[in-house]
């Protein structure tokens, strides 16, 4: 229906779009992680803007982001299940057995055996939480690999009976208290790292940073390879440094509230009269942070993750190449169970206890994490750091659309919207690459 | 693919100097071989060898068990019964590993490439070089394919370009660096030229008479009958699963090759009636 009188539509400017592209490409930068960080920046400073700026207080901040923190864990090993064309839906099921199993422990099994509180229960319980984790895992990857059973099908078993499992665990009723040294885990103004120490963590990731890319760019040189235009590293060096420095100021900007320092003075004797304490980094960001790298390492430099890629983008070839793709299948459920069990962990830790019905749901979220975070389904795509940024980008839309008085169906609307806008571009730029 | 490729010597001289102690001894025999699927005999009892720098080209109609026979050598799908001897010695190869542990590389026809990850990774995949402390040695290995690459096609630029981004000439040398980095003794090549163009053909012609001179045995698998003349000393010609016959090239015509392929039957069992019904 385009009449005649219409204007030819309007076009960007094609130098500006092209300068900027070159830039990207110049610097070898993830454009689509780039663009997750503009996205996310553009939803906190709208809804900042649309709350007159009360919504990027520090502690609505640090909220969202530890609440994302069990998705992004998860969802940091669902983009190589996705990756080498399989799905896992058990993993809210795997990991309410594993919150379970450290709330039965701690609460029921502790008080008439080690006691409660000791120095080394909570480990315990978190070892043992991670081995059944693991051997869940085990039990859902060999089904798959070595059986040759539908991923979605075996996870589908698994989704229902794991969660008939909790019940069985915990006698249907839900179990609380954890260990006090436990409960550190969920964060909070006292499962922080504090000031210091969180200054302390920001040196040392730039350090971090610092160091491999000088590494990086020494080891190309050495090979006579091409390297980034310095500009470009610097810029890298800059930006990297800068994100780490805000996330430790934003974190150093929550202080302890007033009540909680009244019980820390009169636990200690003092007045409470010009007590002031920074929280500094929440626990629950630090074990993310430590997953995401562990796992973008995992995937990137070690075999193991060469070849879940290379099973993905063509499993034939990969068997052809002789890897044991079965096993390295399997390890892919093994790594998962792992996860679930450090998010049951964190999960369990914020509740301080275990519901029977925790966890549920969060396949869902867990998968459009992955798939925001640009995890392709047609296997072989996708990064870990994408997914930790497809979980924040959700709960940031979430948090803030609930701050804004949003009921919890509607925001759901939103997420989908988001979930679906993020595949559609992907498919739209890859055909356009291609 | 461009130029013709140069000899590194390093990769060469090994084979050349097997090739010339073990010259009584065929480097590849495969003695009555079967596959079947299902009910169907894919492979049905056979037997073809192969000699240090020779050709053997293999050629038939489509579901001959051309192919088969070579997804049984080279360990991507194990033969039911029958032998495989390497250098005269009985070798057990189940799995693709097994071939490529004695010598055996293979271009497959699908190029068996992973789309998504870039050149070195797809070169060395498999068999990556790591570091001292276990994690994958990109850059010795990116080092590693451009070496290959300057030899094989000095074109080659987009080492780190996802391979699905390459052309099909560009992907089809990086299936070929791959045979032939390792220091394969023996080659299957799938139809190496079915998806080139005439420049891209001719080249992968030169590198084919290369790796022969250099002592390498190589199977030749390919419907393009004058492809299989011009480089092979012998050609075995399969039929339903089975070897009509092998021939020495100097002793048969190009029209005698099609007429096995056609009839399924050998030079001298065809009878005037035979060859006068392919003539039209």
């Amino acid at each position: 229906m385009s009449g005649t009188a219409v204007a030819a539509p309007e076009r960007q400017n094609p130098g500006v779009r092209a300068r900027l592209g070159d830039l990207v490409r110049v610097a070898e930068l993830d454009g689509r992680l780039l663009g997750m960080i503009l996205t996310l920046i553009l939803i906190e400073v709208g809804f900042g803007i649309y709350t007159g700026g009360q919504i990027l207080s520090p502690v609505n901040l640090l909220t969202f982001a530890t609440q994302a923190v069990e998705i992004a864990i998860i969802a940091t090993g669902m983009v190589l299940v996705i990756v080498s064309r399989n799905i896992d839906l058990s993993v809210g099921s795997v990991l309410a057995v594993c919150a379970m199993t450290y709330a039965v422990l701690m609460h029921e099994i502790y008080p008439t055996t080690i006691g409660v509180d000791t120095p080394y229960g909570w480990l315990l319980a978190l070892a043992i939480g991670i081995g059944i984790g693991c051997v869940l895992g085990a039990i859902q990857g060999f089904l798959i690999a070595y059986v040759n059973i539908p991923s979605f099908v075996v996870t589908l078993g698994g989704l229902l009976a794991f969660r008939g499992l909790v019940f069985d665990i915990s006698g249907g009723s839900t179990q609380a208290p954890d260990d006090k040294a436990f409960v550190v885990l969920g964060g909070g103004a006292l499962g922080s790292l504090g000031g210091t120490l969180s200054w302390a963590l920001g040196a040392l990731l730039i350090a971090v940073i610092l160091a491999y890319l000088t590494y990086n760019r020494r080891r190309r040189r050495k090979f006579g390879f091409p390297v980034r235009p310095l500009w470009a590293e610097v810029l890298i060096a800059i930006g990297g440094s800068l994100i780490v420095l805000g996330g430790v100021y934003v974190s150093n900007a929550y202080h302890w509230p007033r009540g909680l320092i009244q019980q820390y003075a009169a636990a200690h004797n003092i007045s409470p009269n010009g007590l002031d304490f920074e929280a500094g980094v929440p626990w629950p960001a630090v074990i993310l942070l430590a997953v995401t790298v562990a796992i973008t390492f995992l995937a990137t430099k070690r075999k193991f993750g060469r070849y879940v890629y290379a099973i993905g983008g063509n499993p034939e070839a990969a068997e052809l190449g002789g890897i044991n793709t079965r096993w390295t299948i399997m390890r892919i459920y093994i790594l998962m169970g792992f996860l679930c069990a450090i998010s049951a962990a964190i999960a369990s830790a914020q509740i301080n206890g275990a519901t029977n019905d925790l966890g549920g749901g969060y396949e869902l979220l867990v998968i459009s994490a992955a798939v925001i975070g640009g995890t392709s389904f047609a296997g072989g795509i996708g990064t870990i750091p994408g997914a930790v940024l497809g979980a924040i980008v959700i709960y940031a839309l979430r948090y803030n659309l609930q701050y804004i008085g949003l009921a919890s169906n509607n925001q759901d609307i939103v997420i989908a919207i988001v979930l679906v806008l993020a595949v559609a571009f992907d498919t739209f730029s890859r055909r356009r690459a291609t | 693919m461009s130029n013709q490729p140069i000899p590194d010597p390093a990769a060469t001289s090994m084979p050349a100097a097997m090739a010339a102690s073990h010259a009584s001894v065929p480097l590849v025999e495969m003695r009555h071989i079967n596959v079947a699927f299902g009910g169907v005999k894919a492979v049905d009892d056979v037997s073809v060898d192969l000699r240090p720098g020779e050709v053997v080209g293999l050629v038939g109609g489509n579901g001959a068990g051309k192919s088969t026979l070579m997804r049984a050598l080279s360990g991507a799908h194990k033969a039911d019964t029958g032998e495989i001897l390497v250098d005269g010695s009985p070798m057990s190869i189940t799995n693709p590993r097994d071939a490529k542990a004695i010598g055996i590389e293979t271009i497959y026809q699908t190029l068996a490439l992973a789309d998504n990850i870039d050149a070195p990774a797809n070169l060395f995949l498999g068999r990556e070089m790591l570091t001292p402390v276990g994690s994958l040695d990109d850059s010795a290995m990116e080092s590693a394919t451009r070496k290959v690459m300057g030899r094989l096609n000095p074109n080659f630029k987009r080492f780190r370009a996802p391979v699905r981004n390459l052309s099909g000439g560009q992907r089809q040398s990086v299936a070929i660096a791959r045979a032939v980095h390792f220091n394969a003794r023996i080659l299957i090549m799938d139809e190496p030229t079915a998806a080139l163009g005439p420049a891209e053909t001719a080249q992968v012609r030169d590198l084919i008479r290369q790796l022969k001179s250099e002592g390498l045995g190589i199977f030749l698998v390919s419907h393009d009958i004058h492809d299989v003349f011009d480089l092979a000393e012998r050609v075995t010609v399969m039929y339903h699963g089975k070897v009509v016959a092998t021939v020495d090239k100097a002793a048969v015509s190009v029209d005698e090759i099609l007429g096995m392929i056609i009839l399924g039957k050998p030079p001298s069992t065809q009878t005037s009636a035979d060859l006068a019904a392919i003539q039209h």
